[in-house]
């Protein structure tokens, strides 16, 4: 169908009536995602410094190779080409990465932010052509789902951390027993809030119940879709809170490794 | 209905203005101040703001105002408007550059220091001042496919529904047509994708007919196609402005993009699809 639709001229980039400070909100997005963004490749790229005692960083777990403690396959591949360096990070990473970058909310935060489009709620925009998310590179995105998937396996792996959080080594004896320090509770508390963010995801709204009718006949399904939909209101809320603790659960724990901070023990 | 258009529209808004100075005049006693309204005049041929000062008091919303402008100094204004409670959608419109309903949006909540702008819904064809011609969006409407429920339950021709599964779609049931979402869009107010893209308005409307425990339509490959449902890119200026709080991104887009990814995108589901029919 074939609409003729004239309207008023279009809007320059970043022209608006608003008289808000609406550039605040993608500036902020703007910044703490590239802040994130550079601190974590460069977390990532160390190598060192990821773990101190009973506490393993969530940028590297689960720690697939390791020199230095106990890992899954060891240490580095004897393969590994020279050239190319190395981390058990660079293996991991990309699966909660893609999880956040398909992330409906963040996709909408980050359009904004990174792409202005659109800068924010009718300012004007940079480009006159669009595509959305209806062809590549963009219809990507649809992947989502498959990154949830290794997004709850990595919740698993993230409460196993946690329990060996809890099981302390005395020096003196090399009995192991158990206690808690603040970097436990910091795991803990990495582990509710990506908790939070992962079971209020959109596509698992969906996959849990969104895609049925009706629910009413299926009461364990309604109760899992009412669960995540609950998660769901407050998804951005979980999406920053989880982002900043997992975050400064690495930094905690690699100031604890190069000596700097001293992990307080509370019991 | 266009204002502007026969005498007695005319006659009537200017009526209705005139009622409203009075009644502000009334209310405000010595308490009413001056303030600016910068308000779009023109047509589908341009035009440009204008500056108009009234008197303002307490209570009042920024329809109060353009009305009092209309039966002070300019009579001519075009403005659509009807019930002036929030519920028929008529008198949409951009107040400071935000997508609202100017019979909702009070004076007190805007900074009346500055001037306020009040300009039409710029993703929809002007037709004179404040008035823009929203016949697209019923255009659109026909183009989806219609309600189609399931074999009748009872003998009587009467289904059976569970409030539970009725809720879901409940939600959507309380759009007024107002069409701020469809102008806040930048789909369709930035890049004018009209013939592409239905808008937040209709895939909410397709929501509540997909979702509905009765419908048994499949709109996926129209979603993904005619109704260009990937052109959101989920900003979420929808719900932002909507005025009936309908969570438009969350509940009725980002669920259909789901089942279209259901149908379109998800080679493992489209397997088990392929195994449960041969089974």
């Amino acid at each position: 169908m074939a609409t003729q639709v004239v309207q008023l001229r279009r809007r320059k980039w970043g022209e608006t009536m608003r008289p808000d400070l609406w550039w605040i909100e993608p500036l902020i997005v703007f910044t703490i995602l590239s802040s994130f963004l550079g601190y974590a490749t460069w977390a990532a790229f160390q190598n060192t410094h990821y773990a101190y005692g009973n506490y393993l960083s969530p940028f590297y777990s689960p720690l697939l190779f390791s020199e230095f403690r106990e890992s899954w396959f060891g240490p580095k591949p004897g393969g590994w080409p020279g050239w190319l360096p190395f981390s058990p990070a660079l293996l991991i990473l990309p699966f909660p990465a893609g999880f956040r970058l398909t992330c409906y909310y963040y996709r909408g935060a980050y359009y904004k932010a990174f792409w202005s489009d659109p800068p924010s709620c009718t300012v004007g925009e940079p480009r006159t052509g669009y595509r959305g998310e209806r062809s590549l590179p963009l219809v990507l995105q649809n992947v989502h789902r498959y990154f949830l998937y290794f997004a709850l396996a990595f919740l698993v792996f993230l409460s196993i951390d946690v329990w060996k959080a809890m099981w302390f080594t005395d020096p003196g004896t090399g009995v192991r027993h158990f206690g808690i320090g603040v970097g436990t509770i910091l795991l803990v508390a990495n582990v509710i809030l990506l908790g939070g963010y992962t079971f209020g995801c959109h596509s698992l709204r969906h996959l849990v119940g969104g895609y049925v009718d009706r629910l009413s006949g299926a009461p364990a399904r309604k109760k899992a879709y009412d669960c995540v939909s609950c998660f769901n209101r407050g998804h951005m809320r979980w999406a920053w809170a989880s982002l900043f603790m997992v975050a400064f659960c690495d930094i905690y724990i690699r100031m604890l490794s190069l000596g700097i901070w001293h992990d307080w023990r509370l019991l | 209905m266009t204002a502007g258009g026969t005498t007695s529209v005319s006659r009537e808004i200017v009526e209705s203005g005139q009622r409203a100075a009075e009644r502000s005049g009334e209310s405000a006693g010595g308490e009413s101040k001056r303030a600016a309204f910068r308000v779009w005049r023109g047509d589908s041929s341009g035009g440009a703001f204008e500056e108009y000062t009234t008197s303002v008091s307490e209570g009042m919303v920024v329809l109060d105002a353009i009305h009092q402008i209309q039966a002070e100094s300019a009579n001519d204004l075009a403005v659509r408007w009807n019930c002036k409670a929030g519920k028929c959608g008529s008198c949409s419109a951009e107040v400071n550059g935000m997508p609202r309903l100017m019979c909702m949006t009070r004076l007190n909540d805007l900074d009346l220091e500055k001037a306020v702008t009040v300009e039409p819904m710029r993703a929809f064809p002007p037709v004179r001042d404040l008035v823009t011609d929203v016949s697209w969006n019923f255009a659109v409407k026909k183009r989806i496919a219609k309600f189609k429920p399931r074999i009748p339950d009872a003998p009587d021709g009467t289904w059976r529904m569970a409030q539970s599964d009725v809720d879901r779609v409940q939600e959507f049931r309380k759009c007024i047509e107002c069409f701020l979402c469809q102008d806040t869009c930048h789909v369709l107010r930035d890049h004018q994708k009209h013939d592409e893209f239905i808008g937040p308005r209709f895939l909410v409307h397709v929501a509540a007919l997909e979702m509905h425990p009765l419908d048994i339509e499949n709109r996926a490959a129209e979603l993904r196609q005619a109704y260009g449902i990937g052109y959101c890119n989920i900003t979420k200026c929808c719900t932002r402005v909507c005025p009936e709080n309908i969570t438009i991104t969350d509940n009725a887009i980002i669920p259909l993009k789901e089942r279209v990814v259901d149908e379109h995108y998800d080679p493992l589901r489209r397997l088990v699809r392929l195994f449960r029919r041969k089974s």
